[in-house]
């Protein structure tokens, strides 16, 4: 499906930019070769790059607090963000932020269109670089294409050796830092320098490596154009008001060459010189000009470029601009409108609510296992004793000695093999306990009960659990 | 159990398998290419094929995918062949790799002995009193018994009719740490033999008279003295002529207050009358010796603190 919002027109639509064969439905990719571009929006998709890559490489050196700084320890069920220890009962919490993570980005759709694909998506961010690398070894778009269609030779041979030696080196160090994530990457780098790496890790950093180096070295735009979800469903967050990148027809057209000099209304021509430096920087191989289509990720190196000649022809940038669809049909454009507010209440209260949850959370966890294979037992002076394992979870860094209490029952008597109940920091401890009582209490024969567990050296750690015992109804 | 075991009527539903597999990735294959090339009558590439939505401003093309996508069709067909050359896949065909769920949990089986046994083969030269005072080893035997040993006893070892209590202090096989450990490594066997046919039902009304004056209540004079006529003929060589049983038979002491089957007069009834036969499976060959060891510890643990 090829959608195009900007114009009523189908016939405007984009040519295929792949030859089709003669007998398939499929048809060979033509390598797109997008050409270096200078400007504000390039410079902000650098520092995007520079900033977020340096984040990716750089946050699992950090130490904090004696252990990595984000490390998702999956042998171990932990999974420590900087000061903040989860575990997987928390995966609730996580559930909460990809929620949100979507929110966000639909609102931030919403408003200002593909930001996320032309600056930040990682598939932009990687192929920046790899296209960095290519043009350092490569040479200029049009060095690219000559020696693309250029016999092999032994030049053609190095420099493309070269190319993908730095590329597979630099996916590789990519699949390396992802698995510091998930192993203590400073143990990963000595593992790594002796080459003694245990299979799973071996096999990630080399599946990641594989991802980065087909994503960013060869799939490129495909990514965007072919597998990219988001890409396909974007057009549902897009109304009439959302910033998009925009040709300004009225202005531009009828396009043609002209002399500097020259005055473009004498030749009946319109702004657009038609130099097509706008084709040639788009990294998804479109041209802006045939309107609005699904392939474009917002990146602005169009803008960029135009706004270049512009400025050379003497003309008045924004030829190409960020624009919406009413501004561009000088209507008014409403940032302010139903849409943005429910997404900005939404996403308001829930981000606040992530945050008072986890300000809340406490690191203790009690679950109560009631003892299936009986129903209760009578010992022989007449009681009733009914036994649970408890799991008391210390999700807390220290140890902790606790108090267990139960109520609910008269007379209800704990029974406990060992009165010290302690758990080192991150310990699940497993205790049995035998709950004893006179039947003569019971009113029902299931009693709900009451376990709650304290810790000694701190009154607000603490939970409280339910149960159920079971007995002869000897009080109904 | 070999796949064969399971075509032992006949061979139809191997072959309806085969069939029905092999035919479907041929018929994949015949569908790549049939769609793979043009229609009559269909919009040529890079035409709209006329389906528009949004009032007509959104409109579907034509358009090619890659070519490497249709390879991604024929690999997955490829991986399918190679997959269901190897392992077993196609009715009875055992695969070329003889791959088995048996063969892989057994070499799981293995590999986790292999990681984990040095932990439990750690405590197993140290003797058991003196392993009782060892805080990690009670963990570690703690956790064996919730696995194998509470669905039973209880988690908190205090048993339930029929299964002995293993924290009361009382044995019936002895509480001594070698004789715990015995009893969860071969098992043990507690038969009582059912006396009604031989005794008659007086005699059960007699006997069970006794057995209840033994332990110090109240029971019919004549019952009771008829009573210890037949204990001493049937009872006594088991449960010891003062009925304090015998820890090497497993017969229980009749004389305290803790009773594994019950200690109502008719379920003590029941129990000369019909007999009972109590088992404790054998775990050597399931647990092996060190992990025993470590489980008879916390046992003993339990009544010797």
């Amino acid at each position: 499906m090829s959608s195009d919002r900007a114009t009523a027109e189908p016939a405007s639509a984009p040519p295929p930019q792949q030859e089709s064969g003669e007998d398939e439905a499929y048809a060979k990719h033509k390598k797109v070769y997008p050409r270096e571009v200078h400007g504000i929006f390039a410079s902000l998709r650098t520092l995007g790059v520079a900033v977020l890559l340096g984040l990716f490489y750089g946050v699992a050196w950090l130490p904090w607090e004696g252990h990595q700084s984000v490390l998702l320890d999956l042998p171990a069920r932990k999974f420590y963000i900087f000061g903040l220890t989860f575990w997987p009962q928390d995966f609730f919490y996580f559930a909460w932020l990809l929620i949100i993570a979507a929110l966000a980005l639909f609102y931030v759709t919403a408003l200002a269109g593909r930001l996320w694909c032309g600056y930040a998506c990682p598939q932009t961010v990687w192929t920046e670089i790899f296209l960095w690398i290519e043009r350092k070894v490569e040479g200029s778009r049009n060095q690219q294409i000559k020696r693309d269609k250029s016999d092999i030779t032994a030049t053609k041979f190095r420099v493309k050796a070269t190319k993908h030696f730095i590329w597979l080196a630099f996916s590789l160090f990519t699949g390396f830092t992802f698995v510091g994530y998930f192993t203590p990457i400073r143990e990963l780098a000595v593992s790594f320098v002796n080459w003694d790496l245990g299979p799973w890790e071996t096999f990630w950093i080399f599946f990641y490596g594989f991802a980065t180096y087909g994503n960013a070295g060869w799939m490129r735009e495909q990514v965007c154009i072919y597998m990219c979800p988001y890409a396909r469903f974007q057009a549902a967050m897009f109304d009439k008001d959302t910033l998009v990148i925009a040709y300004d027809e009225e202005r531009g057209e009828p396009r043609g060459s002209r002399k500097k000099a020259s005055d473009p209304r004498q030749a009946g021509l319109g702004d657009c010189v038609d130099c097509t430096l706008c084709v040639q920087v788009c990294p998804t191989g479109i041209d802006i000009r045939d309107g609005l289509q699904y392939q474009c990720i917002g990146c602005a190196a169009c803008i960029d470029v135009c706004d270049e000649v512009m400025d050379k022809m003497g003309y008045e940038k924004g030829l190409v601009r960020y624009s919406t669809e009413h501004a561009m049909a000088g209507i008014h454009t409403d940032i302010v409108r139903p849409r943005t507010i429910m997404y900005t209440i939404l996403l308001a209260a829930l981000t606040i609510g992530l945050i008072y949850a986890i300000g809340q959370r406490m690191p203790l966890e009690l679950d109560i296992l009631r003892d299936r294979n009986s129903l209760y037992r009578e010992t022989s002076d007449g009681m009733v004793e009914n036994v649970y394992t408890l799991k008391i979870v210390n999700m807390d860094e220290k140890a902790h000695r606790y108090s267990l209490g139960v109520s609910g029952l008269e007379g209800l008597e704990l029974i406990l093999s060992n009165p010290v109940i302690e758990a080192s920091g991150g310990e699940v401890l497993s205790l049995p306990v035998s709950l004893r009582v006179d039947p003569i209490v019971l009113e029902r024969t299931a009693n709900e009960i009451e376990f709650t567990i304290s810790a000694d050296d701190n009154a607000e750690l603490r939970r409280t659990e339910t149960a159920r015992f079971l007995g002869p109804a000897m009080a109904r | 159990m070999t796949v064969n075991d399971f075509s032992f009527t006949s061979n139809f539903w191997s072959w309806w398998i085969i069939v029905l597999t092999v035919g479907n990735i041929l018929a994949c294959w015949w569908l790549v290419r049939w769609t793979g090339k043009p229609k009559a009558n269909e919009a040529a590439q890079g035409d709209v094929t006329g389906h528009t939505w949004d009032e007509g401003t959104l409109a579907e093309y034509n358009n090619p995918l890659p070519r490497w996508w249709l390879w991604l069709f024929y690999i997955t067909m490829i991986f399918g062949a190679v997959y269901l050359f190897l392992y077993p896949g196609l009715g009875t065909y055992t695969g070329y790799l003889k791959w088995t769920h048996q063969g892989e949990y057994a070499r799981d089986m293995e590999a986790a002995d292999q990681k984990y046994g040095p932990l439990f083969a750690k405590y197993a030269g140290t003797p058991i009193p003196q392993l009782a005072a060892d805080a990690d080893a009670l963990k570690i035997g703690q956790r064996l018994f919730v696995n194998y040993c509470a669905s039973c006893h209880g988690s908190d070892a205090g048993g339930g009719p029929g299964f002995p209590s293993l924290s009361d202090g009382d044995w019936l096989y002895g509480g001594e740490a070698d004789a715990i450990k015995l009893s969860i490594l071969d098992g043990r066997a507690g038969v009582m033999p059912a006396w009604g046919p031989v005794l008659n039902e007086q005699g059960v009304d007699e006997v069970t008279a006794y057995v209840l004056s033994l332990g110090g209540r109240d029971a019919d004079a004549d019952k009771v003295a008829a009573g210890q006529t037949h204990y001493a003929t049937y009872c006594a060589a088991c449960h010891g002529a003062d009925g304090t049983g015998n820890t090497a038979l497993g017969a229980p002491n009749l004389t305290d207050n803790t009773w594994l089957y019950g200690g109502s007069p008719g379920v003590i009834r029941q129990t000369i009358n019909d007999g009972r036969n109590g088992r404790m499976p054998a775990h050597r060959d399931f647990l092996g010796e060190d992990k025993s060891h470590l489980l008879a510890t916390y046992i003993y643990s339990l009544s010797n603190k």
